[in-house]
């Protein structure tokens, strides 16, 4: 039997197809070619790139598939309402935003690819995007090569201060120290560390133990789960050993294992009247998917709840449900985005162009913003000051703000409770600080 | 003394019933049929996912039914992961036994399909495919009876291909153009969904010094109820006989008029139905997201190796052994013991950490493996080559 579509037919065909795809590919991406031939890539982005035409780009890049797929992609969302109702209020400069969106797919070496596609090919004027520090710090030397600009919106571990990055989320001191602090006052003296196995726990923790040591406190034990791992059988009996009268969980799990270990510490009848637990990973969404059932009573550490009482969060609140639908939350990294794209916005304004990185990083600095948590500003080591907040998590997922500071605390990204970094500062506004300089 | 080792048992009967459990389906899957299927986890998450929509469907109906949904939810896992695994197997598996590379990889990409499938599906995409599969399958069906049909085969799936992909993408657009937000939101999303425990499984109760929890005990009577189950249909029904011939001699079995294709179709269901009761029972446990199958993959490959492929008594023991040992480690047992050889304490101090207790344990089965690479439970006879 003849088949009518042989091999060889195939491939011809085959090989058709895929060179007029190349082709067109060729003439649609290369429609100003003096600007893809001149932009060398050590000197800012060139002028005619980004600003050209009616439209400015920025490029929009997280993960969309994959394990983080969970939490980056309402963080995508919330970008993007901030991007729709700047165009909406007349743009930036008078031009449109246009956002290109990545997918970083959970692979960090595909952050980095995509953040060098989003720059040399498609020429944004800047990028948000990241969560785990891990494609923070993939993306990392890209943006110092290429001297381009990053907006990062998660709570992180500290201990890094690049010129290329601006971070919006909460570093250790206007999160964890905090915390620990409020739990010293309020919880006792004992503490159980559990969390997942991966960079930011163990950082969190080395600051937390340091932080407990210098005042007076007791770390009775520290367990790490591997990321995703759901049996959790063996460290609730150890918390039970090491705790048998109750005491502090300071919990840095993140995803999956935080809902089997919340179900299974309730079926071990440990609950949060012996065994109140600090967390830094679960925000509102987090809560929705855990199920409030198992986690009523325990403590998480933000910057903003959804059940903060500001006007500008209550108009956030009502235009994110209006356009993502009336059953979804916002949270911390959510709000920490939301609030990056108009600092951005702001900063471009003032510097009166989007191109030129170093007018827009120096713009940057200083700018205050009256953002749902209250009124931030971004401080000269490209961090943002933000009210710190203690929730206790309520009958319908949502946060019981128990505990608030009464004004934004400043950022601190060099540790002051570990020893390699006590001392150290950044500042960059001043050429001769930088990065990381000693203070004393 | 005792009271450890009471604890030490009770924990590792907790952690190796889920284990256990997990791994029955493929234990049939893999160890019977000798299919590496790599999509068993995502057909865990199936199950979990059909509990998490039948508790909204039971929470709807209000009063006392939200305590019983659970029981409803079991069956009901069954029947939609044995019929993924049906569709899996009349359409990829099947083109492929006797190549294990090739499963392999096709099973690992059905896997991702599927993933992804939960985190975009919405009124769009299945009104989209329902229409794709109506007019694509519909057609090539209809055309098939016609006479010349292995002339017209090439043409006909060339024609009908790009026209039912074309009615599909201007329906799916057409109707994310008119009903927007309604049909074009995903139904569960990327996000985990929350699935709970009806109140009379959330509560442990006290046996002794000792904390039961009760969704544990649960699972334990579920995964004996399971393993019964097996036992009886595999030894004692017309069906399982049949299985049984196959598996051990499949050429064989045909000649006596068998129909094997049909026996491999309803023991790769029976290894996916039972995928879907695991997903069910764990979902009570753990998360439930597009990546809840992926977590248990891994551990239920090493049961089936470790028990020996081919025997279910084989996962038995091995998933007590593997969860007994887990717990030992994780737990810290060992130190109360060895307080007289410090060396040896720190050893096992050093190794008490839950990640780094997989690691112990990972590396007791690699030797294990050397000395017995057929498991506890090898296969004898003849047909072990074939």
């Amino acid at each position: 039997m003849a088949r009518q579509f042989g091999r060889r037919k195939f491939l011809i065909y085959g090989s058709a197809t895929f060179g007029t795809s190349i082709l067109l590919k060729a003439c649609a991406s290369n429609p100003t070619p003096q600007a893809g031939e001149s932009a060398s890539p050590t000197t800012a982005a060139s002028p005619a790139a980004a600003g050209s035409g009616n439209t400015i780009k920025v490029g929009i890049l997280h993960s969309l598939s994959g394990t983080m797929a969970i939490s980056e992609k309402s963080v995508v969302d919330a970008e993007q309402l901030a991007i729709a109702e700047i165009n909406q209020a007349g743009g930036v400069l008078g031009k449109q935003i246009e956002a290109v969106v990545e997918d970083g797919a959970s692979d960090w070496p595909t952050f980095a690819e995509k953040a060098t596609k989003l720059i040399d090919q498609d020429k944004v004027a800047t990028i948000f995007g990241c969560w785990t520090s891990a494609s923070r710090k993939a993306v990392l030397p890209v943006f110092e090569q290429k001297n381009h600009m990053l907006w990062y919106p998660v709570q992180y571990e500290g201990q890094e201060c690049s010129k290329n990055i601006f971070y919006t989320g909460a570093a250790p001191n206007q999160q964890i120290e905090p915390s620990v602090d409020w739990l010293l006052e309020n919880k006792g003296k004992e503490f159980f560390l559990v969390g997942s196995d991966y960079v930011f726990p163990r950082t969190a923790n080395t600051i937390i133990k340091a932080q407990l040591e210098a005042k007076g406190a007791k770390v009775v034990g520290e367990d790490y789960l591997p990321l995703g791992s759901t049996e959790v059988t063996p460290i609730i009996a150890k918390i039970k050993q090491a705790l048998p009268n109750g005491g502090v969980i300071y919990n840095t799990l993140n995803g999956d294992s935080n809902v089997a270990f919340f179900k299974q510490l309730q079926g071990a009848g440990m609950g949060p009247d012996k065994y109140p637990s600090m967390s830094v990973s679960i925000a509102e969404e987090e809560v929705k998917a855990i199920g409030p059932e198992y986690l009523k009573g325990h403590y998480a550490a933000w910057n903003y709840f959804q059940t903060v009482d500001t006007p500008a969060n209550k108009k956030f609140v009502e235009a994110f449900k209006a356009k993502y639908g009336s059953d979804r939350v916002t949270n911390d990294p959510m709000e920490a985005a939301y609030i990056m794209v108009y600092i951005w916005k702001q900063a471009v304004e003032k510097a009166a162009t989007a191109d030129d990185m170093e007018k827009v990083r120096a713009a940057a600095v200083g700018q205050t913003f009256d953002a749902p948590q209250g009124q931030v500003s971004l401080a000269a080591n490209h961090h943002l000051s933000k009210v710190v907040r203690i929730g206790e998590v309520r009958d319908d997922g949502l946060f019981e703000i128990v505990s608030s500071t009464d004004k934004a605390v400043a950022p601190v990204p060099w540790n002051q409770y570990v020893a390699e970094t006590k001392g150290f500062a950044c500042d960059w506004s001043d050429p001769a600080k930088g990065g990381k300089y000693k203070t004393t | 003394m005792l009271t450890g080792l009471v604890d030490g048992i009770l924990g590792g009967i907790g952690i190796g019933s889920v284990l256990l459990l997990a791994a029955l389906g493929l234990a049939i899957v893999f160890g019977l049929m000798g299919v590496i299927n790599m999509a068993h986890g995502e057909l865990m998450m199936l199950g979990a996912y059909t509990t998490f929509v039948v508790q909204n469907v039971f929470k709807s109906l209000g009063g006392d039914w939200l305590e019983t949904y659970i029981l409803f939810a079991l069956p009901l896992a069954f029947l939609v992961a044995a019929l993924m695994g049906l569709i899996l197997e009349r359409g990829v598996v099947r083109y492929l036994y006797g190549r294990p590379l090739e499963t392999l990889l096709a099973t690992w990409g059905v896997s991702l399909i599927l993933q992804q499938f939960v985190r975009s599906v919405n009124w769009v995409l299945v009104i989209g495919l329902a229409l794709f599969c109506l007019f694509f399958f519909g057609g090539m069906w209809l055309l098939s009876r016609r006479a010349d049909w292995q002339r017209l085969r090439g043409w006909a799936i060339a024609l009908l291909l790009p026209l039912s992909l074309g009615i599909s993408a201007v329906t799916g657009n057409i109707l994310s153009q008119t009903y927007k937000l309604v049909v074009t939101k995903p139904w569960f999303g990327a996000q985990n969904v929350d699935v709970t425990a009806p109140k009379w499984l959330r509560s442990g109760f006290s046996l002794g010094s000792f904390q039961v929890s009760s969704v544990r005990l649960f699972i334990v009577a579920l995964t004996i109820f399971c393993v019964v189950g097996i036992y009886l249909f595999l030894q004692r029904s017309p069906w399982g006989l049949r299985i049984r011939a196959v598996t051990q001699n499949r050429s064989m079995s045909a000649c006596l008029g068998i129909p094997t294709q049909k026996v491999d179709a309803l023991t790769f269901a029976l290894g996916s139905g039972l995928a879907g009761v695991a997903g069910c029972a764990l979902s009570l446990l753990g998360s439930v997201g597009p990546n809840t199958g992926q977590n248990y993959i891994v551990d239920t490959f090493m049961v089936v190796v470790v028990g020996g492929v081919g025997k279910l008594v084989g996962s038995i023991v091995a998933a007590m052994a593997i969860g007994t040992l887990t717990y030992l480690i994780g737990s810290d047992a060992f130190r109360p013991l060895l307080t007289a050889v410090p060396p040896l304490a720190d050893f096992f101090t050093f190794f008490s950490s839950t990640s780094m207790a997989k690691v112990m344990v990972f590396a007791l089965i690699v030797v294990f493996l050397q000395v017995r690479p057929a498991g506890l439970f090898p296969q004898k006879g003849r047909t072990v080559d074939a």
